[in-house]
């Protein structure tokens, strides 16, 4: 048995009655399909192009130039997953995958190199606990996030979970967004702070508006926002929409999208070009229109099926214990500190429910073994009252409803596993999309540099400088943006050049973007070659602490910089941009041949790229 | 613990009132093994090692660890082994391990190649039928030794230059059994990969039959493929996955026992995956 180490007021009340139901995404008759169109497809009685299509409905990317493998995208609605999910996860990953499974930055789970003849078994198993890849890939609907703190976050209106699901759960397999021009993506929020809202083609943040005295619940949505090889920032749609017009809002928006987006130019065929060319005021009133024109006609029982009531959670969870002494989260902490308080100060936040906590396992990249989500799962199982497990767009868990007096011993059980590192909530939890790891457009292995850029920081105890902490570094392995690397303080993309005269994977960096409902677009800089990133960052440091005025921590004073309200030596961009440009140059080949190598590679660089799968 | 009484294990008791010995399934289960351990029509051998052995092992298991059978793999000496387990050519033989069912898999198919065809795997790892609570004893076990012919079992034995020779004929086909990244990385020209951690399930070595059958025919195979398993070095995951397809229907399958790692000794063609860093997305 378990001792608490903290003196509690009440004894443990354990587990959580009854445990949450899985939520049945996944159709099992669809993986039969599945698998006879493979055998079609193989047998050569469906074209390459229907079948690619079809794949992609389907939730299965090829792999980096091999086509007989898969990249299997699984469809988690706001990141939720019960623990029978993450262990079966974990079983589908040894069979099927390479023994790890990969939380992207849209919360999902991805499992990389499967073949093509196996996916339909990993869909089998997926549906037994209620998952899908159904549209997780192609022209469709794509997972609907919702932030992993909605429904604990001391900031929310109201907890936005269960609309995130009711939205999910309407737009699955309906007819009306099979065959988009192009991906669509909604984003809840909880609060103005977590969120992708404004990058998303729909960006939901709750509130509330006091009508007669009575208190109307809604959202303040944001259109036509998006990121990529040219990301826009979406737009207000009204000050506030009630929260009976929230289907109808996102119904119109599919459908202006589906009638007017550009089905010709695959390369500005998001909706974020379609608002961009109609224009904000026009799409706007396009958009109010639309709107009416659904009320007027969408059936009752259509309406009828968002059904927010039967996503919510009406298990009462039992109150945490009252303890008599808090753990020390606001502490100062250092590179020196007990392991356990540095995790507790870089990986766990109170939540807005008394005594309950919601704690961060800090993955590499997103990346997790077989045996590591088993012993996640069985954690939840023993110390979350919710029963269940959060992935989050920063490619962690979070692990939420975790009572306090039980901090430690949750924290010891997550070390044997090796699922203790610190700094998940700081500018150590480095953000890489798979990168030349599986993806076809990839230019530079973006994976494993956000790994060692991760370890650098954690060796040098930079997660526990809490001036650095609110700091995101964000990288993606080519312009498209996975890695998400325009809202990051400091963000890379892959690319290749010449340098000294040898093809070199290089980074463009950028500065100051951030998330959530005030969220900005970092601003291009300069070309890094892959192999100075470390140290260019490591630069960056030091010159903001020269630099820098008050208490005005990293983000702040390279937004600043961004914005040319620099400080003393660094005024701007170009500032900083000549403060960089010696750290940025290589030795020459002959001196290290290495430095113009990619991670992961001991040959010489070459940029290879296939076709990419993102528009079929 | 359960103990061994008349009664738990009727229902799949292994009839053999006429006096001839049992023919045992590929797999046999734990129920029919009890049942065959009370009536001492069986001979079970542990392949762990002689330590783990002497801890526990199941009850009448002999000792015959991998390593022992690695050093003496010619048939010659095998079948001195299998006399000196007392094994006569009558006797069923169901072997164990503690390694998802690969090493025993290596045994088994050593018994079989040099004739002793009466011979099945456990459907679970020691480690599991402890955990179940079946019974274990510690004493280590001989037998009077026995006599055993040597009869060759030539159909289910493939070495480097029979791979060679057939690995593009169709109608026969090259399984590697290791695990994805490495398959990846490096293998036999025309090799297709079942990574042994597809053919087993939790608490069993193999999966059901009907599932493994489902996984071939997903991937197109014909029933009647001639099918050659190979793994890195010894034969043991690809020994595994030599079963897997017994048990899935497969009449004609043979075991490379030597594997990639004499293949590549030989200087023999490999393809190769270079054009992505697949192995960075592991989070081991």
């Amino acid at each position: 048995m378990r001792k608490s180490r903290v003196a509690t007021d009440n004894p443990r009340q354990k587990g959580v009655s009854p445990p949450k139901p899985h939520p049945k995404w996944g159709r099992e008759e669809e993986t039969d399909v599945f698998a006879k169109k493979v055998k079609l497809f193989r047998q050569g009685k469906i074209s390459e192009d229907d079948f690619r299509r079809f794949r992609l409905q389907h939730g299965a990317y090829g792999s980096r130039l091999h086509m007989e493998y898969s990249m299997v995208r699984i469809k988690v609605p706001g990141g939720e997953m019960t623990p029978d999910q993450i262990e079966k996860i974990a079983g589908l990953s040894e069979g099927f995958s390479i023994g790890s499974a990969h939380v992207s930055t849209r919360q999902n789970i991805q499992l990389h190199w499967v073949q093509l003849e196996d996916v339909s078994e990993v869909m089998r198993g997926l549906v037994e606990t209620g998952l899908t890849t159904r549209e997780a890939c192609g022209n469709t609907v794509r997972n609907v996030m919702c932030s992993h703190f909605a429904g604990v976050c001391p900031n929310e209106q109201f907890d936005s979970t269960p609309y995130s699901m009711a939205i999910a759960k309407f737009f699955l397999r309906n007819p009306m967004c099979q065959n988009l021009p192009r991906k669509f993506k909604i984003n809840f929020a909880c609060c103005d702070q977590h969120g992708l809202v404004r990058v998303a083609d729909i960006g939901l943040v709750p509130a509330t508006r006091e009508e007669n005295g009575k208190t109307t619940r809604g959202f303040k949505i944001y259109l036509g926002g998006g990121l990529g090889a040219a990301s826009f920032i979406g737009h207000l749609l009204e000050d506030f929409t009630p929260e009976d017009r929230v289907l109808s809002t996102c119904m119109a928006t599919v459908r202006l999208f589906d009638r007017h987006g550009n089905r010709e130019n695959m390369a500005r065929n998001r909706m974020r070009y379609l608002v961009h060319e109609t224009g904000w005021e026009k799409f706007q009133k396009m958009a109010l229109k639309e709107r009416s024109i659904v009320e007027m006609t969408t059936s009752h029982s259509t309406g009828q099926l968002f059904d927010v009531k039967s996503q919510e959670d009406t298990r009462q969870l039992p109150k945490a214990p009252r303890m008599t002494k808090l753990p020390v989260l606001n502490d100062q902490v250092t590179k020196e500190s007990p392991a356990f308080e540095r995790w507790l100060h870089t990986n766990v936040v109170p939540q807005k429910q008394d005594g309950y906590f919601t704690v961060f396992i800090t993955l590499g990249a997103g990346d997790i073994t077989a045996s590591q989500l088993r012993v996640l799962a069985s954690a939840i199982r023993d110390y979350s009252a919710e029963g269940v497990a959060r992935n989050t767009p920063q490619q962690n868990f979070a692990v939420r409803y975790v009572r306090g007096t039980e901090l430690r011993d949750f924290y010891e059980k997550l070390a044997s596993a090796g699922l203790a590192n610190p700094g998940a909530l700081t500018i150590a939890s480095v953000v890489g999309c798979s990168g030349t790891t599986s993806c076809n457009l990839a230019i530079t292995n973006s994976h494993r540099l956000a790994k060692e850029v991760q370890r650098k920081f954690l060796e040098l105890g930079l997660d526990t400088d809490d001036f650095l902490r609110d700091a995101t570094i964000k990288i993606s392995g080519c312009p498209n943006s996975c890695g998400q690397h325009e809202i990051a303080t400091i963000g890379f993309f892959g690319g290749a050049s010449r340098v000294n005269n040898s093809m070199t994977p290089t980074y463009t960096m950028l500065f100051g973007g951030s998330a959530g409902e005030q969220g900005e677009l970092a601003k291009t800089a300069m070309r890094v070659p892959a192999k100075r990133v470390i140290d260019t960052v490591l630069k960056v440091i030091e010159l903001y602490k020269q630099q820098r005025s008050g208490n005005e921590s990293l983000h702040q004073w390279v937004v600043n910089v961004t914005k040319g309200q620099g400080t003393a030596d660094i005024k701007n961009l170009e500032g900083l941009k000549a403060a960089l440009a010696q750290v940025v140059q290589l030795p020459t080949p002959d001196q290290d041949p290495d430095s113009y190598r990619d991670y992961g590679s001991d040959s010489s660089f070459s940029a290879k790229t296939a076709r990419g799968e993102c528009a079929a | 613990m359960r103990s061994l009484t008349a009664g738990v294990a009727k229902k799949k008791s292994a009839k053999s009132s006429t006096g001839s010995a049992v023919k045992l399934p590929i797999v046999c289960d734990a129920d029919m093994l009890r049942s065959l351990v009370r009536k001492k029509e069986v001979r079970v051998v542990d392949v762990r090692k002689v330590d783990d052995y002497n801890m526990d092992h199941i009850p009448t298991a002999v000792s015959l660890p991998l390593a022992r059978v690695l050093e003496n793999d010619t048939p010659d000496k095998i079948v001195d082994i299998i006399e000196e387990l007392g094994i006569s050519d009558k006797t069923p033989v169901v072997v164990y391990d503690d390694t998802f069912g690969a090493l025993a898999a290596r045994v088994a198919w050593t018994f079989q190649y040099v004739g002793h065809f009466n011979t099945a795997l456990l459907e679970m790892t020691f480690k599991q039928w402890k955990e179940l609570g079946l019974e274990t004893e510690k004493q280590a076990r001989t037998f009077p030794r026995a006599k055993h012919s040597l009869n060759i079992n030539k159909e289910i034995y493939a070495d480097a230059s029979y791979v060679e020779a057939v690995k593009s004929q169709p109608g026969k086909m090259l399984i590697d059994s290791r695990e994805r990244l490495n398959f990846l990385t490096e293998h036999i020209p025309g090799a297709k990969n079942i990574p042994y951690t597809m053919v087993g399930s939790n608490g069993s070595i193999l999966r059901k039959p009907e599932e493994l059958k489902r996984f071939i025919e997903n991937r197109g195979i014909a029933d009647n493929a001639e099918i050659i398993t190979y793994c890195g070095s010894v034969g043991t995951l690809s020994g595994l996955t030599y079963y897997a397809l017994k048990l899935a229907g497969f009449q004609n399958v043979k075991l490379y026992p030597k594997s990639f790692k004499e293949w590549k000794a030989l200087g023999k063609p490999k393809e190769e995956f270079k054009d992505a860093t697949y192995w960075d997305l592991s989070a081991e």
